[in-house]
C-alpha cells in the first residue's frame, strides 16, 4: 500500500508539473518574443532566451499605440461600472430582502428573469439608442449597458437576508432615518459581499470585448482589448510588436492579481458558488 | 398628512429602488422589447424598414448558415465544457491531497490564464499555432506527429481555438471545485477509509456524489459561456495576415455570436440579426430550465 501511495504521489507531481508547463508556455513565449527582432521570432527551432535581446519592440509599440490612453479608458469604464453596480445592487437588494410593498414580486421576478437574456439580444437596440443619444465612441457609451446588474442584485440579496431584521427594527425605534439605517447597518454588514461583487464585476468588465468593439471607433474610447485588436489589425504580421503589446496589456493586471490573490480567488469563489 | 407604517415602507422601498428601476428599464427592459420589435422588420437597401411579421424567423430556419453556426457553437460547447471539467476536476483533486506540497504555487499558476487578458492571450496563441514557425507544430514535429495548418485550415481552426478556451477557463473551474471539495467533511472520508474503502471507491461513492451540485453548477455556467463565445474565435480568425474575416477560414469558426455580429454590424441586416439573437435567447433559456430541473432532483447516495 505504501509503495502504491508513493507511485501515485510521483505521478501527481509529474502531471501537475506538465500542466504548469502548458499553462505557462504561451506567456513565456510571449515574453521571450517581445524582446526579439522579427527574424528571431520566426526561427525554428524557437529560442527561449533571446539571442539578440532588444527593447525596440516596446519603443515601437509605445510610439505607435497610445497604451496609456487605453489603460486610462479601461480604468474609467471600470470605475463607472463598478460604482453604479455596487450602489444599485446594494440598494435594490436591501429593498428586496427586507421590505414588503406592492409590486415587490413582479419587479423581483422581472429582474431575475433578465439573467437569462443574453447581452446579444440587447446589443443592437443598445447601439441604436446610443446613436440616437449621441454617446457612441464615448466612455459613457462604452459603460452604460452595464450600469445595473441583475446578478449583483441577486448576490447582495442572498447576503442581506442573513442580516438580523431586529437590528434594523431597533434602529428604527431609536429614530434612525431609512438612509442612515442603510448606511450604518446594511452596508457595513455586507462589506465582504460588496468586495466580492466589485472584484467579479472588474474581472469580466476588464475583458469585455463585444460591446466596446461595437461602441468605440477611435482612441477616445478604446479600452485595452479593443486597442490591442485595432493595433493587430493595422500591423498584422509584426509578431514581435504584437507580443510587446500583449505584455503591456497582461502584466499590470497579473501584478495586481499576485498582490490581491486571496481576495481575488475568494471573490470568484463566492460569486461563483452563490450564483 | 401622516403616513401609516406600511405606506412609509412602500415609499422608502421605491425611493431606494428608483435608480435600479430607471436603469433597468433603460438598459434591459426597453432594449429587450425593442429587439423583438426590430426582429419583425425587414431592412431595404436604402436603410428603410418594413414590417414583415415573423418572416425573419421563418427565413432563419431555412438559412444554411444559421444551422451551420449553431452546429459550430454546439461543437465548441461539446469540446470545451467536458474538457475544462475533466481537467480542472483532476487538478482540484490533486491539490486537495492533504500532504501535497507547493499547493499555493500550483493554484496560482493554474489560475493565471483567468486573469490574462483574453485578446492578448488569443494573439499569443495565434502565433503558437502558426503552421511554419509556431511552437505547437515544432513540438508535434519533435514527437513525429503530423503538423496541421491549424488556423489556416477549415478542419483544425476550431480545435485550435478550443484549446485556448480550455486553457483560459481551467483555473476558474478549479477554484470552484477546490472550494466545493473543502466543504466535504474529513470525518466521512475517514470513516470510509476505516471501513476499508479504496481510494477509487471513496472517490466514486463519497466525493463525486457530494460534489455533484458543484459540478452541475460549473457545467451550466460553462455551457452558457460556451454558447455565447465570441472573443477567442473573433480575435484568432480576424486581424491576422493570412486570415482576414471573423469566423474564417470559410466560416469554419463562425460561432453563433459571430454570426449575429456579422449580420447586424457588418451586413446591417438589423431585423434578421435580431431574430437570430432571439434564437440564442431560446438556447440559453432551455439550458437554464434544464439546470433548474437537474438541481431540483434530489441526488442519491
Amino acid at each position: 500500500m505504501k509503495g502504491a501511495d508513493y507511485v501515485l504521489k510521483v505521478l501527481v507531481y509529474f502531471s501537475l508539473a506538465i500542466g504548469v508547463v502548458i499553462m505557462l508556455l504561451p506567456l513565456v513565449w510571449m515574453f521571450s518574443a517581445s524582446f526579439k527582432p522579427l527574424g528571431e521570432v520566426m526561427r525554428t527551432p524557437p529560442t527561449w532566451i533571446p539571442l539578440q535581446p532588444t527593447v525596440n519592440n516596446y519603443k515601437e509599440v509605445f510610439r505607435q499605440v497610445p497604451f496609456a490612453k487605453y489603460y486610462l479608458n479601461s480604468v474609467i469604464v471600470a470605475i463607472i461600472v463598478i460604482g453604479s453596480v455596487l450602489i444599485t445592487s446594494s440598494l435594490a437588494a436591501y429593498v428586496f430582502a427586507k421590505f414588503e410593498f406592492p409590486g415587490k414580486q413582479i419587479w423581483f421576478f422581472l429582474i431575475l428573469s433578465s439573467l437569462m437574456v443574453p447581452f446579444q439580444v440587447r446589443m443592437i437596440p443598445l447601439y441604436r439608442i446610443s446613436v440616437s443619444m449621441g454617446i457612441t465612441d464615448t466612455l459613457f457609451g462604452v459603460s452604460f449597458p452595464w450600469l445595473v446588474d441583475a446578478f449583483g442584485i441577486f448576490l447582495m440579496r442572498q447576503f442581506i437576508i442573513t442580516i438580523p431584521t431586529e437590528l434594523i427594527e431597533v434602529a428604527r425605534i431609536d429614530g434612525a432615518s431609512e438612509p442612515l439605517i442603510f448606511w450604518r447597518i446594511i452596508l457595513p454588514n455586507c462589506k465582504q459581499a460588496l468586495s466580492a461583487l466589485a472584484i467579479f464585476t472588474f474581472a469580466w468588465n476588464w475583458e469585455e470585448f463585444l460591446w466596446p468593439l461595437i461602441a468605440s471607433n477611435s482612441n477616445a474610447s478604446r479600452t485595452i482589448p479593443i486597442g490591442l485588436q485595432s493595433f493587430a489589425e493595422q500591423y498584422g504580421s509584426n509578431v514581435h510588436w504584437q507580443m510587446a503589446g500583449a505584455v503591456v496589456a497582461i502584466v499590470p493586471l497579473l501584478l495586481v492579481f499576485m498582490l490581491l490573490q486571496k481576495q481575488f480567488v475568494e471573490g470568484i469563489t463566492m460569486t461563483g458558488l452563490k450564483g | 398628512m401622516r403616513l401609516s407604517s406600511s405606506q412609509r415602507e412602500t415609499l422608502w422601498a421605491y425611493i431606494f429602488l428608483i435608480p435600479t428601476l430607471v436603469l433597468f428599464g433603460f438598459i434591459v427592459l426597453y432594449p429587450f422589447i425593442y429587439a423583438f420589435y426590430l426582429s419583425l422588420l425587414e431592412w431595404g437597401i436604402f436603410g428603410n424598414s418594413t414590417y414583415t411579421g415573423l418572416r425573419n424567423y421563418a427565413d432563419m430556419l431555412k438559412d444554411n448558415l444559421f444551422w451551420k453556426s449553431i452546429g459550430i457553437t454546439l461543437h465548441w460547447t461539446a469540446g470545451v465544457v467536458p474538457g475544462i471539467i475533466a481537467i480542472s476536476l483532476l487538478i482540484a483533486l490533486a491539490l486537495n491531497i492533504p500532504t501535497l506540497k507547493l499547493k499555493g504555487t500550483f493554484r496560482t499558476i493554474y489560475f493565471i490564464p483567468v486573469v490574462t487578458n483574453m485578446v492578448a492571450a488569443s494573439f499569443v496563441w495565434r502565433w503558437l499555432f502558426e503552421p511554419t514557425f509556431g511552437v505547437v507544430n515544432y513540438f508535434l514535429g519533435l514527437l513525429g506527429l503530423p503538423e496541421p495548418g491549424w488556423l489556416a485550415s477549415t478542419k483544425w481552426a476550431l480545435p485550435a481555438m478550443m484549446v485556448v478556451g480550455i486553457w483560459k477557463q481551467i483555473g476558474f473551474a478549479m477554484v470552484i471545485f477546490l472550494a466545493g471539495l473543502q466543504t466535504i467533511p474529513k470525518e466521512i472520508k475517514e470513516a470510509a477509509r476505516i471501513d476499508g474503502a479504496s481510494r477509487w471507491q471513496e472517490f466514486c461513492r463519497i466525493v463525486l456524489p457530494l460534489l455533484n451540485p458543484t459540478i452541475v453548477f460549473v457545467a451550466v455556467m460553462l455551457v452558457i459561456n460556451a454558447l455565447r463565445v465570441f472573443t477567442i474565435p473573433y480575435v484568432m480568425s480576424a486581424g491576422g495576415f493570412t486570415y482576414g474575416v471573423p469566423g474564417g477560414p470559410l466560416n469554419s469558426t463562425r460561432v453563433f455570436v459571430i454570426h449575429i455580429y456579422d449580420l447586424g454590424f457588418r451586413q446591417f441586416n438589423i431585423g434578421y440579426a435580431s431574430a437570430n439573437a432571439f434564437a440564442l435567447l431560446l438556447l440559453i433559456m432551455s439550458v437554464t430550465i434544464i439546470q433548474m430541473k437537474l438541481i431540483e432532483r434530489p441526488f442519491e447516495y
